[in-house]
């Protein structure tokens, strides 16, 4: 049996706290409003989509003190061990004095009925603490995980221009002036023990190795391990689940390593989608668009690819582009590892191939050779931070005399699991690569996928407009400019 | 601090009328030190409610087993109706139509039948799933179309506004054309949920928090159901996190459940439900089906207009009645219908009642007859813009005048706004560019649109245009404002500032403003129908004059001057040619007993409204504007971007530029997810699916037109003696992103050449879009 030990340490703005009874499913907003009276911080959807609970979070990554958005409703307090959680309340100068982020928002009219601006105001200043010069797309990034119903935007975006052009040479500022010795309390927090706490109960391990957890799984083959618990989170929040024990593994550095070979990428499981941005938006562009799609910025930060591919959801973001580039998954258990194709470990709704105790430890992506074009596409009713309603990802060899000679797609939102479109696939490959081949092909999509209707398209929609992004898709490899764009370079 | 600089030093105040200022929140807003209800201290034992609700859309209740409920560590109480002292009933149109918990009928699918009382938040909504309960299941209709064909009863009486001979004139008319149009509700979605906490006084009293728009409805419910009178229940608000008209009836039932858990217990109680347990349990918008018969000519001059509005009001009246008459009164938008029939359809469906929601119908009637006006524009092969104006009211007299109420349209200057804008947004030389573009662009389409908006100001219950006001000036020359009115992010409360300010002649910094309470000003009207800075402004406005004209006696008496001499300044009174500091003048004045303290009070003038003839004049005058919105679409997909927008709009002469621009853009943005991505959903079991921001997608940021030009008309000054010569800026923007649906609409029809209207459906998503082109594409002309 795991015994308790240790506790979770964390700095909460000036104050250090150490936690040693605490729920696994206890979230750091309940924690900050209820326990420690920090109510500048606000409960808008208690699901990771409106930003009004925004806090920052910093951490070490390879040595370096980096600070990251997050929504503090789903974030859960268990998963904090050396981190410094900064609030609003920490922005200001003691004597009252704004920072220039707040102060950008007060002289701008960034606010109106005022429960969403401490959630800006965070994003901001993350904003502000990462990027000297953010461009206007920049500006919309960092804002997509926080809702206004007020003041429709314009103003928030003023303030963040004006703040971004205007940066004081000497500002009072709560975290620079302290980096370092942030830095070196977090190294002395960060421990490869096992933490293991019970509360009732309940008990949550966040474990200090990878030998650990595959110990621990082999303990506890039905704990919930808890990545980045942007899912997680809302079946405690909202569907109240008993998920006794939990694993988190957001710590773990040995995850959260992105290897590039000349063969491809190797993605650790905890790696999170911003922190896997830079190498996979430099190797595919487009699946680089693709994330800056995915929830907000603050979703980003905490979720990973690993859970994404993980939790084996049909409409997950990034199975269609992983399963087209003929990405790989590798388990770790106790016993050792398996890699097997992504499009193998998705069995049907609901099941993945993980056998009990198996975790997943990385994702591979192969280099896919120049010579062929990728797509990846993703519909959903609101441009960002919506979940799609279908999501498909393109990839096709055409040979010098015209003919393809491969296609891989793929698609969310069609079908039960992330799915290939096997007979879309066999209508092109041997075909000229034109658009009467496209529009013989578009009819192998009704063989391929039965999709449902729902609140987000209906099944009709979905049908249409996959087939219509086949066109889509050769419209481009003929250079033809046929997407929406609203910055130029930025899809 | 105060300052206190001389008047030679400085002869104007901080924060007169008309000057741009922040939100008075602004500074708390940004800190996070801005208490908002759930950020209060609780008392010691404060405890903690949650909804129990049901899963069926309609059904008898046949039985609720709360055993397991109740066996839950830190259970407290289970509430039913049966536990409601007095009434189980919140129906705030006094039909007696809305208990507070459902008893033995489930009338929509969530609908709070129990409520568990906890020691904390989390065991409450934990408890509330333990409960066993078993239905008769019924027969439920939650579509609107569905009510409509099956004959769906009527939740209050219906309206018909008639004038002229329709029915003749629409036969005779040289071409005609029908149709219908369906247009979706809306969530308000404002950030913080609704929320209540009582506590329990002496006696039969109880003091609510409750984050509501109508503190004395709330009053008056949780004195209906304890069972004792208005003067036992004070409520108090500071400000809301958004409002929209989403708090002007819904905060009843948690408002109720709190007080009457309170009062049961002896302790202190917080009712603040999940945004998933809010959005199911609270009204929205009404869905409206529009159909429409219009006869115009060859010119497309419209001869006669007949048109019915459906709503969709969910299970009870609440405020459909007069929702759907305001309706009706937009449903001319800004034209002259020389001969018209309008009626009103305000169906019970088994979904949650709907309610207020910026506009209150109006943006909804006016869709309606911005399609007729497309319809005639694309039949005739003509931009809607040239029949927009062909059919605008004219100027008084001009015979042209007079709506489907009876009412004269006096103030009109729709045309100077339409012509500026038109002018200063190039619309002309950019519309001639989009349809280049359109003919060689085979994937992407663009369209641009110019719709006008006439919105009619006052309640249209005569009765709610009154309001009140308490001002105090304590003997420092410090002075505490408290008025009727709620803020909710709308920035009434430092307009109203600045008029008392601008009254006494002192920087704003001296008024304190003060949260609203049914304490100290009663029988308030809800801050709804864009009127709070009209009613509350002038009746601080006459509370102020109360007490000048006191001061300025006294002044005449002490300094033995007449009181034509005496006059307040730059923080100072003058009397004659001596300067008094306005603290040391207030002090003689108190030692003098002179009363520093009045209650003012206003009522719109002019108004009368008779609902059973249809005629009068609900409105004592009218807000325009109007809006160029450009778009793209992608034909492949149907996604869509808001590529440029030009607003135009009259507030006339604005108290607080920046505070009314920022009216302008929100309520734009709010608007344009009403008709683009916002979409409501119900599964075949009559379950909203919608109910969290997961799955229900308003305006981001990136949304936001990418150009977004916004000017306040600053020629435009109110016809009439409003406060300012201000004019309510709450709704009227709302309206604007019509335009906004309708490039979209043109966006689509230049896959079929602008021969055929679109009939776009709102919410305009990217799958309506592209069914629509799709439509257009398959079918030959003429037939869509």
């Amino acid at each position: 049996m795991t015994q308790d030990a240790g506790s979770i340490r964390f700095i909460l703005n000036e104050t250090e706290v150490a936690l040693s009874d605490i729920a696994p499913t206890a979230t750091l907003l309940d924690y900050l409003r209820l326990d420690r009276r920090l109510t500048g911080t606000k409960e808008g959807c208690a699901e990771g989509d409106c930003g009004a609970c925004t806090v920052l979070v910093g951490r070490l990554v390879d040595g370096e003190l980096i600070y990251e958005s997050v929504n503090a409703c789903i974030r859960f307090t268990g998963s904090l061990n050396a981190t410094h959680v900064v609030t609003v309340e920490h922005l200001a100068a003691k004597d009252g004095t704004l920072h220039p982020v707040q102060q950008a928002m007060v002289d701008h009219h960034g606010s109106q009925c005022g429960f969403c601006t401490p959630g800006f105001v965070m994003s901001l200043y993350g904003l502000w603490l990462s990027n000297d010069a953010p461009s206007p797309a920049d500006i919309e990034k960092a804002l997509q995980g926080n809702l206004c119903r007020c003041t429709g935007y314009e103003p928030i975006v003023k303030a963040a221009e004006a703040v971004a052009r205007a940066r004081p040479s000497v500002v009072f500022d709560p975290i620079l002036k302290v980096r370092a010795s942030i830095t070196a309390r977090l190294q002395q927090l960060k421990t490869t023990d096992t933490i293991s706490l019970t509360s009732g109960e309940d008990r949550l391990i966040v474990p200090g190795t990878l030998s650990a957890l595959a110990d621990i799984l082999a303990e506890h083959p039905t704990a919930t391990i808890v990545a980045g618990s942007t899912d997680v989170g809302l079946w405690v929040t909202k569907q109240f689940r008993r998920i006794n024990p939990v694993v988190f593994i957001n710590g773990l550095d040995e995850l959260q390593t992105i290897r590039e070979t000349a063969d491809g990428l190797t993605i650790g499981a905890g790696v999170s989608y911003s922190m896997a941005f830079a190498k996979i938006a430099a190797a595919y562009p487009v699946f680089g668009n693709l994330i800056d799609r995915i929830g907000g910025e603050q979703v980003r930060n905490m979720g990973t690819i690993g859970g994404n591919v993980a939790n084996g959801s049909p409409i997950g973001d990034s199975p269609p582009p992983l399963i087209a580039l003929e990405a790989t998954v590798t388990l770790r258990s106790k016993d050792g590892a398996r890699t097997l194709p992504l499009e193998a470990f998705y069995i049907e709704y609901g099941k993945q191939d993980r056998r009990p105790g198996e975790f997943v430890e990385s994702v591979f992506v192969p280099r896919m050779p120049e010579t062929e074009r990728l797509a990846v596409y993703k519909i959903s009713k609101r441009r960002d931070e919506d979940i799609s309603a279908l999501c498909g990802a393109f990839r096709i060899a055409v040979a010098g005399d015209g003919k393809v000679t491969s296609a891989r797609i793929a698609f969310g939102g069609m079908a039960g699991t992330p799915k290939r479109a096997a007979n879309v696939e066999a209508a092109l490959i041997g075909k000229d690569w034109n658009e009467a081949t496209v529009i013989s092909a578009q009819n192998a999509f009704d063989a391929d996928y039965q999709p449902l209707t729902d609140w987000r398209a209906t099944a009709a929609y979905r049908q249409l407009a996959a087939k219509n992004l086949l066109m889509r898709f050769y419209l481009e490899t003929g250079g033809e400019s046929v997407q929406l764009r609203r910055f130029e370079g930025v899809a | 601090m105060m300052d206190n600089t001389t008047f030679e030093e400085r002869k104007t105040i901080a924060g007169p009328m008309h000057a741009t200022l922040r939100h008075d929140s602004a500074h708390k807003h940004v800190a996070g030190s801005a208490d908002y209800i759930d950020d209060l201290p609780e008392p010691a034992g404060t405890l903690h409610g949650a909804l129990g609700m049901t899963d069926r859309a309609h059904a008898e209740i046949i039985s609720m087993d709360f055993s397991a409920v109740e066996a839950a560590h830190g259970v407290v109480c289970v509430l039913t109706a049966k536990d409601m002292p007095h009434s189980n009933d919140i129906s705030p149109s006094h039909l007696d139509d809305e208990p507070v918990l459902a008893d033995g009928l489930v009338q929509f699918h969530g609908q709070p039948a129990f409520a568990v009382i906890a020691e904390t938040r989390d065991i409450a909504r934990r408890a509330a799933r333990l409960a066993k309960i078993t239905y008769r299941d019924l027969p439920h209709l939650t579509d609107i179309t569905d009510a409509l064909e099956n004959g769906a009863a009527l939740v209050t009486k219906p309206l018909t506004l008639q004038r002229g001979e329709p029915e003749a004139e629409i036969e005779l008319a040289p071409r005609r054309l029908k149709g219908r149009m369906r247009i979706g509700g809306q969530e308000h979605f404002y950030l913080e949920s609704h929320i209540a906490f009582a506590i329990p006084g002496e006696d039969d009293e109880v003091t609510v928090w409750s984050s509501t728009q109508h503190p004395s409805e709330i009053q008056h419910m949780v004195g209906h159901v304890l069972g004792v009178p208005s003067n036992a229940v004070t409520v108090n608000v500071r400000r809301m996190g958004g409002g929209f008209g989403g708090k002007e009836t819904q905060g009843n039932q948690f408002a109720v459940l709190a007080a009457v858990a309170a009062k049961k217990l002896n302790r202190a109680v917080k009712f603040r439900p999940d945004r998933d347990e809010d959005m199911t349990a609270t009204g929205k918008r009404h869905d409206f089906l529009v159909d429409y018969d219009v006869g115009f000519d060859k010119e497309g001059r419209i001869h006669a207009v007949k048109a019915n509005y459906a709503a969709r009001c969910g299970y009870s009246s609440d405020l459909s009645g007069p929702v759907t008459d305001r309706a009706l009164f937009h449903a001319d938008s800004s034209y002259f219908y020389p001969h018209v029939k309008l009626t009103s359809q305000p169906l019970k469906t088994h979904t949650v009642s709907n309610t207020a929601y910026r506009g209150f119908g109006g943006p909804q009637g006016m869709l309606g007859s911005e399609r007729i006006i497309e319809e005639i524009a694309y039949s005739l092969g003509k931009d809607p813009l040239e029949i927009r104006k062909l059919n605008f009211y004219g100027e008084t007299g001009s015979g042209r005048d007079v709506t489907p109420y009876h009412q004269m349209v006096e103030d009109n200057i729709i045309h100077g706004i339409v012509a500026e804008l038109e002018a200063s947004s190039e619309y002309q030389a950019r519309r001639a560019a989009i349809i280049d573009f359109n003919k060689t662009s085979r994937v992407i389409r663009k369209g641009i649109a110019l719709t006008p908006v006439k919105f009619g100001i006052s309640f249209t219950m005569t009765a709610f245009n009154q309001a009140g006001a308490l001002v105090h000036v304590y003997q420092d020359g410090s002075i505490h404002l408290n008025h009727g009115g709620t803020e909710m992010g709308q920035g009434l409360y430092i307009k109203v500032a600045q008029v008392l300010a601008d009254s006494f002649q002192v920087d704003i910094d001296r008024v304190k403003i003060t949260a609203t309470t049914t304490g100290k000003v009663p029988n308030t009207s809800a801050t709804a129908a864009s009127s709070g800075t009209d009613l509350n402004g002038m009746a601080t406005y006459d509370a102020a004059r109360q007490i000048k004209e006191r001061l300025i006696a006294f002044a005449a008496e002490r300094w033995q001057t007449a009181p034509e001499n005496v006059s307040f300044v730059a923080n100072h009174v003058k009397i004659g040619d001596e300067l008094v500091p306005f603290p040391d003048f207030v002090k003689q004045a108190y030692f003098a007993r002179v009363q520093l303290s009045a209650a003012g009070f206003y009522k719109t003038p002019k108004i009368h409204w008779d609902r059973n003839t249809g005629r009068g004049m609900p409105f004592y005058y009218f807000a325009y504007g109007a809006s160029v919105s450009e778009v793209s679409i992608d034909t492949l997909t149907g996604e869509y971007m808001v590529d440029r927008v030009d607003i135009l709009h009259d507030v006339g002469k604005s108290l607080n530029p920046a505070i009314d621009i920022g009216q302008i853009e929100g309520g734009f943005v709010q608007g344009m997810g009403w008709l683009t991505t916002e979409e409501l959903w119900w599964d075949a079991k009559g379950r909203l699916r919608t109910h969290a921001p997961s799955t229900y997608k308003i305006p981001l940021a990136s949304d936001r037109p990418k150009i977004f030009n916004v000017k306040l008309a600053e020629w435009a000054e109110n016809a009439e003696k409003s406060i300012g010569r201000s004019k309510a800026v709450g709704e009227p923007p709302f309206l604007l992103p019509v335009s906004v649906f309708e490039a979209l609409s043109m966006a689509v029809a230049s896959v079929a050449d602008y021969r055929e209207c679109p009939r776009l459906d709102a919410p305009a998503t990217p799958e309506r879009v592209l069914m629509a082109v799709e439509r257009l594409r398959a079918a030959p002309a003429g037939t869509v």
